[in-house]
């Protein structure tokens, strides 16, 4: 088979649809008859509910219900555990998931307290603002540690602390290690919350239709197929009564997998009870609040290493922020935990943490999901053993890398996919001298740095590597069909937030099928297109439902072969697949178009083959054995203005390993993307909570996002180290351009800002919040 | 965030919009480009009961070069007209240079010199840079019509001057004297963001080359527009040297201001950046009134 289409960058099949505005996204569907929710939210982070009083805003214009959580009934049920604890000795594990309406207590800001269903969006929202509720306010618990305090108030009343879980995992000896350490480092790290902020706040709009007892969804969600069986379980519908449809949406980046929230629960129920279709568009002041956040944890973490730069052994005790409530279970913190030893070979690791309950948003994953906060750790630590040791930067980390020859290499301790956390492949090496020549390391420290602080720049460059767990199970499936106009359409179950599913899928099918990607037609997200399936997250996509649709094409491409072999009454081996048709070897003139073999395969007269299907169709299915891992180098070239600590970056290089690249031009859109949320992350984004819980930058004038002037150009470049463990070869890409870039940030500021004993620990920084650091260094 | 219920006005003149505005008083609300207000009435932060939209006094946007040398303003000028207008670059380069500051190119689009003016954000950069000009506005009611100094326009946090029945029908901005300088200076987060801190200054020298007159305005360190008089009164008399100038700035941070702390900035990160601000303003405006 030749390959002509896997590998190439071609330009996006969706984007004259995206860019002329024909794309279906949740608000474009608009119902006869179709009701409008607003939310009343909880003003407290923690408090006690007295009575809530909605009897003024039921008298207002336009309302047609007003609902808190005792008018559910037996709907009102805790939402379910999506993520069981992961098979680890000694675990303490207590779920504690989000309700509907809260009800006895409010735990953070924003937590829905009642709905307003109303004749458009403005009455809904006028009437929500004469809900009255009367509470006894309780201490908010906003600080981690301080949350473990014995004395701690209490989110949830029937733990007899904040703990969501603790779990510790080991491999080696990391006691013994540090007693034959030439050297330990310890140091306590912080990295803070921030926000996804897709560009697509969140919606729904539920259609009852009572006569045909058929519930159409629109979500946007990144996980269709489970949202429809949940919605079908809870409303007591059969699964084949519910359709849910995630059309396009606008950026997920994690947060809209969260199954189930609290309006994707109540939106299907009030369509029931009130039998009109209704729409809840989340605006940008809720998302801050009601859409799930990332990022806060504190580590204690201590590296132990020989006098030439060998890692013996990494402690690491950390607190992670779970939120008010904990539906993901511990994906994020065994993320962080999993990721941490990164690209290096570490014999003894001792990991800790405690994920702590707080009166904040919900935690789920975010893109990176976790994994920043470990390479944060083990990359600072590198650094300060570097420094200390006076050991060059890239010297003390290419010490340390996982020799080619030793993978599949395991650390032992489990994954998030609940595996022992296994690296299928990878070869560091190589990316790191690529970035390091793209950079170009030896001259920058050697002449131009040199040549720039003369004439009193500070410049510095940052070098960091990260690996990145994807492609995790449990399965995706797909279906693929040659149509009778010769084209070809596949279904899948998964969702699509912008990653070009429908163009680099089409590049997998146009390869098997011999047809041009652009007459692949490609449904994602609709559960009535394809029954089966988890949804697109933890960097998946590619990887599982790629290689599913891969064994689908495959199987049609069998299919192909077998019938036009009958038709033609030639060898299968003696056939190729090309420009549509089925031809011979060797005498294209003795062909079939496939869409005529799609009709004769299908026939009106004469009978289908006992034994075989009609048409070219196919169902397959893919579940890797466990996750594929990526991994990859940054570096990163910025000024500093010594007196307004005003960080400019002057050059960004990634060097990117995630196997076989599909669409290479994709794949650099996914790390441009990723990038620009990592200098977010690092450098501008962060939500500011004060002691009551209160986020006091709920808005795009106070939350930075990175805007054009604050994302540098992106000098990319690959390594390809195919993945055993699918077909494809391919390792996932979506977290890659986010995880390394607050330990890039540190490391950078700290060489440019050389001549203070500047040590940075944290993430997210600022001007003002570097001024401070470096204040305090100078003064020590 | 949709906004409360508000009743709408649209006069096509100006006595229409006066009227209105007597009628309404306080719970009336001028809209002009809609910059601020609007968001701020979509968070429901501002619930005015009526908003009397300008936008059709055409009465109210003009742009004039008068006699003296500077310039007339009406206040429905939009933003970007000031930014494009050759007359606003040579009689008040330092209006013409703070304009690209001043948010994005859609924003100023749309927003208007006297919405901005009568916003009176801490953090702008139009209100400091009219004091730091000698501007003055010209207010308007159906009473009739007073003129009041921009200096003295600014009363308070979000407070003017302006009656509840009034709203600004023009600015006037004097001619540049000679042997003057300016500069603005501004540090944001991003481009387009309000200021963290931010200067504009006004210098004059005499024909010995010696400081005559020194006028550095800072913005989004308190209330409103922020005077430095003591660092003034290190400049006045003396020849602007560097020494001067640092000790002029240092003055600034240490006597003149004394900001407040928020989630982009503690009051000693201001406090420095109201110093090294200070410097590099001074240095720029000395640097061009040298050249003038």
């Amino acid at each position: 088979m030749a390959t002509r289409y896997f590998g190439q960058p071609i330009k996006r099949n969706e984007d004259p649809r995206l860019l002329t505005g024909q794309a279906l996204f949740t608000d474009d569907v608009h119902l006869p008859g179709m009701l409008h929710v607003a939310f009343y939210r909880s003003p407290y982070a923690h408090a006690r509910i007295k009575s809530i009083d909605t009897s003024a805003a039921a008298a207002m214009p336009g309302v047609v219900a007003i609902y808190t959580a005792t008018d559910l009934g037996d709907y009102w049920q805790p939402g379910p555990l999506l993520v069981p604890p992961p098979p680890v000795k000694d675990i303490v594990f207590n779920p504690r998931m989000q309700v509907p309406l809260a009800r006895d207590k409010v735990r953070f800001v924003g937590e829905p307290v009642a709905v307003v269903v109303a004749a458009s969006r403005y009455q809904a929202e006028d009437a929500a603002e004469q809900i009255f509720m009367d509470v006894e306010l309780l201490p908010a618990i906003v600080d981690l540690e301080a949350a473990l305090a014995p004395d701690a108030a209490r989110v949830h009343d029937d733990l007899d602390a904040n703990v969501n879980a603790h779990v510790i995992q080991r491999k080696g000896d990391y006691e013994q290690a540090a007693a034959q350490a030439d050297v330990v480092i310890r140091r306590k790290l912080h990295y803070d919350r921030g926000t996804a902020a897709a560009m697509e706040n969140r919606g729904i709009v539920v259609d009852w239709d009572a006569r045909n007892q058929q519930m159409t969804v629109w979500d946007t969600t990144q996980a269709p197929i489970p949202i429809r069986n949940g919605l079908a379980a809870m409303l007591g519908l059969s699964e084949k009564q519910v359709r849910v449809i995630a059309p396009f949406i606008g950026g997920g980046f994690g947060p809209k997998i969260m199954m189930f929230y609290q309006e994707e629960v109540l939106l299907p129920w009030i369509a029931m009870r009130l039998n009109r279709p209704v729409k809840w568009i989340e605006d940008r002041q809720e998302n801050f609040y009601a859409t799930t956040q990332e990022r806060g944890q504190v580590h204690w973490a201590e590296m132990a290493l020989t006098r030439d730069g060998k890692i013996l052994g990494v402690k690491d005790v950390f607190l992670h922020d779970a939120g008010a409530y904990a539906p993901y279970g511990l994906t994020v913190a065994l993320n962080s935990q999993c990721t941490l030893l990164g690209q290096y070979d570490v014999a003894n690791y001792t990991s800790e943490f405690t994920s702590v309950f707080t009166n904040k948003p919900i935690v789920t994953p975010y893109r990176g999901a976790g994994r920043q906060h470990g390479v944060f750790v083990m990359e600072r630590l590198l650094d300060i053993a570097a420094k200390e040791l006076g050991i060059d930067k890239v010297e003390i980390r290419t010490r340390n890398f996982i020799a080619p020859e030793k993978f599949p290499y395991t650390n032992e301790i489990i994954y998030q996919d609940f595996a022992p956390l296994t690296y299928d492949s990878g070869n560091y090496l190589p990316a790191m001298q690529k970035a390091v020549a793209l950079i170009d390391y030896a001259r920058f420290i050697a002449e131009e740095q040199p040549r720039l602080r003369a004439e009193g720049k500070h410049v510095g460059l940052g070098i960091v590597t990260y690996v990145e767990g994807t492609g995790i199970g449990p399965y995706e499936g797909a279906k693929v069909t040659v149509e009778a106009s010769g084209r070809v359409s596949v279904a899948t179950g998964i969702g699509t937030q912008g990653q070009g599913h429908f163009t680099s899928f089409a590049q997998i099918v146009a390869d098997q099928l011999g047809v041009a990607p652009e007459n692949v037609r490609l449904v994602t997200g609709d559960t009535s297109e394809f029954y089966w399936g988890a949804g697109t997250f933890a960097s998946r996509g590619a990887v599982v439902a790629g290689n599913a649709i891969n064994a689908a094409a495959l199987a049609v491409r069998k299919k192909i072969l077998k019938k036009a072999s009958d038709e033609l009454e030639v060898d299968e081996a003696d056939l190729e697949l090309v420009d549509g048709t089925v031809s011979v070897v060797g005498s294209p003139q003795t062909a079939i178009k496939l869409g005529d073999l799609a009709v004769r395969a299908n026939p009106m007269r004469g009978a289908v083959k006992p034994g075989t299907e009609p048409g070219l169709e196919a169902t397959d299915y893919f579940g890797p054995e466990r996750g594929a891992t990526a991994s990859g180098v940054h570096a990163m070239i910025v000024e500093v203005d010594p007196e307004t600590l005003l960080v400019a970056i002057k050059r960004y290089v990634v060097v990117h390993d995630c196997g076989r690249v599909i669409n290479p031009m994709i794949l650099e859109g996914q790390i441009h993307g990723g990038v620009a949320q990592g200098i977010g992350n690092a450098f501008y984004e962060q939500l500011a909570f004060d002691e009551n819980g209160q986020l006091l930058n709920a808005s795009f004038m106070d939350y930075l996002l990175p805007t054009s002037d604050t994302v540098p150009r992106i000098e990319t470049d690959h390594v390809e180290t195919p993945s055993p463990l699918n077909p494809l070869g391919i390792k996932g890409a979506g977290e890659a351009g986010a995880i390394p870039v607050g330990p890039l940030f540190a490391q950078a500021i700290e060489d440019a800002l050389h001549g203070v004993e500047l040590e940075i620990l944290e993430i997210p920084l600022s001007p003002s919040r570097l001024y401070e650091l470096v204040q305090a260094a100078k003064a020590s | 965030m949709k906004p409360a219920p508000f009743a709408y006005f649209a006069p096509h003149n100006l006595d229409e919009a006066l009227d209105l505005l007597a009628q309404h008083g306080y719970d009336g609300k001028v809209l002009a480009g809609g910059q601020s207000l609007i968001p701020t009435m979509n968070f429901r932060l501002a619930q005015p009961a009526a908003l009397v939209d300008i936008n059709r006094v055409a009465e109210l946007a003009f742009l004039d070069e008068d006699a003296g040398g500077g310039l007339r303003i009406g206040a429905l000028t939009r933003q970007r007209t000031l930014e494009r207008s050759a007359a606003v670059a040579s009689r008040a380069p330092l209006l013409h240079a703070t304009m690209p500051y001043i948010a994005h190119v859609q924003i100023r689009n749309r927003g208007t010199l006297g919405g901005s003016l009568a916003h009176a954000d801490p953090a702008a950069e139009l209100p400091a840079v009219m004091v730091a000009l000698g501007a003055r506005f010209r207010l308007q009611s159906r009473r009739g019509a007073r003129w009041v100094a921009a200096a003295d326009f600014y009363i308070g946090l979000f407070t003017t001057a302006l009656q509840e029945d009034e709203l600004i029908a023009e600015i006037e901005i004097p001619a540049m004297p000679a042997r003057a300088g300016w500069s603005i200076q501004e540090i944001a987060r991003r481009h387009g963001d309000y200021a963290i801190v931010g200067v504009a200054a006004v210098v004059e020298l005499d024909p010995a080359g010696l400081c005559r007159a020194a006028r550095l305005i800072y913005f989004s360190v308190g209330e409103g527009p922020t005077a430095a008089p003591s660092a003034a009164a290190v400049l006045l008399g003396q020849p602007a040297d560097d020494g001067v100038i640092a000790a002029a700035a240092r003055a600034a941070a240490q006597q003149d201001i004394d900001p407040l702390g928020d989630i982009h900035a503690t009051p000693a990160y201001r406090r420095h950046l109201v110093e090294v601000l200070g410097r590099r303003a001074l240095q720029e405006a000395f640097g061009r009134a040298v050249q003038a």
